[in-house]
């Protein structure tokens, strides 16, 4: 229990998909002009995540290792992931019309977020059991949608803020991720994973 | 097309749309496998052949792509692309493909690649599609070099270290040592100073386009 205590710490905070993995960065930037976008990105995201992670963990481990046929890892990833997405979108569209108005052209883009297919391959590489490569799909994509929501919380006093014409927008945003990436590295020796 | 276009479509690809200090496309790996220029070039030249080839592929079957299953048929070319050069480089180049290792795979998540087909190849003959594909590529390797140097020389003092363990024996000349080992800052390593250095990249693109008497872009490509 414990392992599996530090192991969620370690893949949602000290080794944060976003902030030391570097993944995902396109939703990172571009989702997160305001709270709500972002938190429902990040839960979209979390479930897609989790979903895809636990089937790209079957297919590898009961068709591709088994049959030899490493070398298609990439393709068939990224096709059970833009199923996983497909299947969100239709069920956000059923279950909440209005979170699937509010996201809209940013599901698709789930399929190319590289956290996404990043988290599957970190799992298959690091040669997890079927629990903890769940267990560690489901903490990386709740330590993505944590930075999403406070990284969006910063951008919106950020507008406000008078930034020299030059640094508007993306490079200010750049340099206050840098800034939270710092806080974040505070969290290392907590756990390793 | 006239030659004057070609132009176009390199002057774009290296400089006036560049992928990364411009459209803000492909940030994963700008940032993650920039710790040193070497990474950099490696991780660029990698982008630019699967870019290069991808696009010369969807601009061949362009017509026959119908529009609403494009999105799935351009993934897939890119991810055979990649598998492509995912295992010829952990044939032929081996020593890098470890240090680029998951990145590799991850080209085919990269917005950049995808960005181009949609926009250009879709809709283009084969060659500029080509040419448009390459030129982003090599535009994204001279992105990715130029903060792998800065973060390289502001971190740990050297610049194209291990170049000729990684890119073989005949770059050995281009590593180099600027500063002493000891005045490396180490923060500009650690992801921290990827962000701030692209940060501040983009202001210089920007500044620089300014003192050319060019509109500055206010915002990346992906600000829907």
């Amino acid at each position: 229990m414990k392992e599996f205590a530090l192991m969620m710490i370690g893949a949602a905070l000290v080794n944060n998909v976003i902030l030391a993995r570097f993944l995902g960065l396109c939703s990172f930037m571009g989702v997160t002009t305001r709270v709500d976008t972002a938190a429902g990105m990040g839960l979209a995201t979390t479930f897609v995540i989790t979903v895809s992670s636990m089937a790209d963990w079957a297919v590898q481990t009961y068709l591709l290792d088994a049959y030899g046929l490493g070398f298609l890892r990439t393709v068939t990833f990224i096709l059970i992931i833009a199923s996983a997405v497909q299947f969100t979108e239709m069920t956000i569209k059923k279950v909440s019309p209005t979170l699937f108005q509010m996201l809209g052209i940013y599901l698709p883009l789930i399929t190319t977020n590289c956290a996404v297919l990043g988290v599957a391959l970190l799992l298959v590489e690091g040669r997890m059991g079927f629990l903890s490569a769940t267990m560690f799909a489901f903490a990386s994509s709740v330590g993505y949608s944590l930075v999403m929501i406070i990284f969006a919380g910063l951008r919106e006093r950020l507008v406000l803020a008078d930034v020299p014409r030059l640094f508007a927008g993306p490079p200010i945003a750049f340099i206050v991720a840098g800034m939270l990436a710092m806080a974040f590295m505070g969290f290392s020796g907590i756990a390793t994973s | 097309m006239a030659n004057g276009n070609y132009k176009t479509i390199m002057k774009d690809g290296l400089w006036d749309n560049n992928g990364v200090f411009s459209m803000l496309l492909g940030m994963c790996p700008s940032m993650a496998m920039t710790t040193s220029a070497t990474n950099g070039f490696g991780m660029g030249l990698a982008t630019a052949v699967v870019m290069a080839a991808s696009s010369y592929l969807v601009a061949v079957f362009r017509n026959r792509i119908t529009t609403e299953v494009r999105i799935p048929v351009y993934i897939l070319i890119v991810a055979a692309m990649v598998t492509v050069v995912d295992l010829g480089m952990n044939a032929w180049m081996h020593e890098l493909y470890k240090v680029l290792g998951l990145f590799i795979p991850l080209i085919v998540s990269n917005c950049l690649p995808l960005a181009r087909l949609e926009a250009f190849a879709a809709k283009q003959p084969p060659f500029p599609a080509f040419l448009d594909g390459l030129f982003m590529g090599l535009g994204f390797t001279i992105a990715l070099t130029v903060i792998g140097a800065v973060r390289e020389i502001i971190g740990s003092g050297t610049l194209f270290a291990d170049a000729s363990l990684l890119l073989g024996p005949s770059f050995k000349a281009i590593e180099l040592r600027l500063l002493p080992a000891d005045m490396g800052v180490l923060m500009m390593i650690l992801p921290p100073g990827g962000f701030i250095v692209t940060g501040l990249l983009v202001v210089g693109k920007r500044l620089l386009d300014l003192r050319a008497g060019k509109e500055i872009q206010m915002a990346g490509a992906h600000a829907v």
